[in-house]
């Protein structure tokens, strides 16, 4: 069972506003969902697999190189003041 | 239209003018941004021999999730409606250097989230065969443009099938490449364990070609493993195994059945289940979504993208940004991306996918033993009507031939088979690790076998 807390508890995990009437439909096809994952209880147990390439890792020199430039990465901000970003206010 | 139909054309400005009134009149919704001035400048440019390289004059489409230096980057959402990027994807790079036309942005499901295109903030891309239905998705835009001559090569990216459901549905050439063979630098992330980024075409030379231009080192995506690819003609007996556990509509299947009887006359053929096959679909999907919560987090509206006056706190300002950037499905993957990650259910859902994703890559190591090619249809059913698919897990349904591809890393291919009440039928071939060449040989074969007449 999916309860309409439970969608806003996730929705403020993954900071999005939700209104009633989408926590309602998000709830109704979350069970749909939630019920067909379940499936997976049937699967026999096995070792996890967090990528398909066995990776080993490489080093490479630690060199500096040509990047961004700052007006660059000002270039798709309206939010922004003396070369850095602008956020909204942090402390209440 | 091949390569080699393009460059038959006595002048290639021309031929790009003609291509970009076409695009211009079209019904089918295929691009988000055209890249004219340009495009006309890079032809103009051809004729006067100045552009070289394997893929000179060539009209090239890429998929707009593929990161374009100072050409708006959407992922069709309107969350990125005006992102300009500051530098190539990989991908463009080699395209650019091997003397491609960049012609134009192409249309798709939000963030690749999607089956059909439906959920593009742009509108549905249309099917050029039946303008009722859809192209497939996500990388919709990407087929429509080489079925209707709207481009001659074009780029998609496959998570789950983005390439080969639309290049099945509009009846075309599309390769999703072992994982790791094409870099993914500038792709904009949506799941990255499973993603590629990879070649669709209106035949298979020209699909191959496209291929070697993109595979290859790139220190910049650290999951690159560093081999280049290179087309090469075999002739062998292929060993074929027919997935048994992926299925279709009756109607798909009996147009699949007469190809595998063809088959059967000049290879070793057998049918071949995978018992894992049928948690593929749920392990994807919450995988999938997994990655997409923690991927999707960087939309915070104050470096790039979607944004509005500053206003209240850093919580509460994000959330309204995310809420009105995002669409329904994205939002939807997020939510239950978060679901499957938070505290007291990662081990139910997310852990679990993850075991699946293993028994499902066994399974299909196992096979590879055995066969050098598995084959299915690439979809469960014809294309979709606009607006057929309702309900969200509908839609992931329509995945369950392509997803576990991705899930295990291996390559494959839709190739059209022919047409059923005259909308295409695509064939998919998977190969194990890097045998893109095997494939592509398979597939030589595979049209050799088919009838002109009947394809």
């Amino acid at each position: 069972m999916v309860s309409l807390e439970d969608v806003y508890h996730v929705a403020k995990l993954s900071k999005i506003e939700v209104n009633e009437d989408e926590a309602r439909k998000f709830r109704d096809e979350f069970e749909k969902i939630l019920e067909y994952f379940n499936l997976l209880d049937e699967a026999p147990e096995s070792e996890p697999m967090y990528h398909v390439l066995e990776l080993i890792n490489v080093f490479r020199e630690d060199s500096p190189k040509i990047c961004l430039t700052q007006n660059e990465a000002l270039m798709n901000t309206r939010h922004k003041e003396e070369g850095y970003f602008k956020g909204p206010k942090v402390m209440e | 239209m091949k390569i080699s139909e393009w460059r038959s054309e006595e002048s290639c400005y021309e031929a790009t003018a003609k291509m970009l009134k076409r695009i211009e009149k079209s019904e089918l919704n295929a691009y988000i941004t055209v890249c004219k001035d340009d495009a006309l400048k890079l032809a103009e440019k051809y004729e006067k021999r100045e552009l070289k390289g394997k893929l000179a004059g060539i009209p090239v489409a890429v998929k707009d999730n593929i990161t374009t230096k100072n050409i708006r980057t959407t992922c069709a959402s309107k969350m990125l409606l005006n992102y300009l990027p500051v530098f190539d994807a990989h991908v463009v790079e080699r395209l650019k250097q091997e003397g491609a036309i960049i012609i134009g942005k192409t249309n798709m499901d939000e963030f690749s989230m999607g089956t059909t295109t439906e959920t593009s903030y742009f509108g549905v891309v249309k099917n050029p065969y039946d303008l009722s239905r859809v192209a497939g998705g996500s990388s919709g835009g990407s087929a429509a443009a080489v079925a209707a001559d709207e481009t001659v090569l074009a780029l998609g990216t496959d998570t789950g099938g983005s390439i080969r459901c639309p290049a099945s549905f509009c009846g075309i050439y599309g390769l999703k490449p072992t994982y790791g063979l094409v870099s993914r630098y500038g792709l904009i992330p949506y799941a990255n364990s499973l993603e590629q980024i990879g070649p669709m075409a209106s035949c298979i030379e020209d699909l191959a070609l496209l291929l070697e231009v993109i595979a290859g080192k790139d220190e910049r995506d650290s999951t690159n493993v560093g081999k280049s690819f290179k087309f090469q003609r075999s002739f062998k007996d292929f060993k074929v195994g027919v997935l048994k556990d992926m299925g279709a509509s009756e109607e798909v299947m009996e147009k699949f059945n007469e190809v595998v009887d063809k088959l059967r006359k000049n290879f070793y053929v057998e049918e071949v289940s995978l018992q894992s096959l049928k948690f593929a679909l749920a392990s994807y999907y919450i995988i999938a979504m997994s990655e997409a919560s923690s991927n999707l987090a960087r939309y915070d509206g104050i470096r790039y993208g979607y944004t509005e006056e500053l206003s209240g706190s850093w919580t509460e300002f994000f959330s309204k940004i995310r809420a009105r950037g995002f669409g329904e499905e994205v939002k939807r993957r997020i939510l239950l991306g978060s679901f499957a990650l938070s505290a007291g259910y990662y081990g139910k859902y997310y852990l679990k996918a993850l075991k699946v994703r293993k028994l499902i890559t066994e399974d299909f190591k196992k096979a590879f033993g055995k066969f050098d090619v598995l084959i299915s249809p690439t979809m469960p059913s014809l294309p979709f009507k606009i607006g057929e698919l309702k309900d969200p897990l509908t839609m992931y349904m329509a995945d369950v031939n392509t997803v576990p591809v991705n899930l295990a890393g291996l390559p494959a291919l839709s190739m059209p088979i022919g047409f059923v009440k005259g909308l295409p039928v695509g064939l998919q071939v998977i190969g194990n690790y890097f045998e893109e060449n095997t494939i592509l040989n398979f597939a030589i074969e595979v049209e050799k076998t088919l009838d002109s007449s009947e394809r």
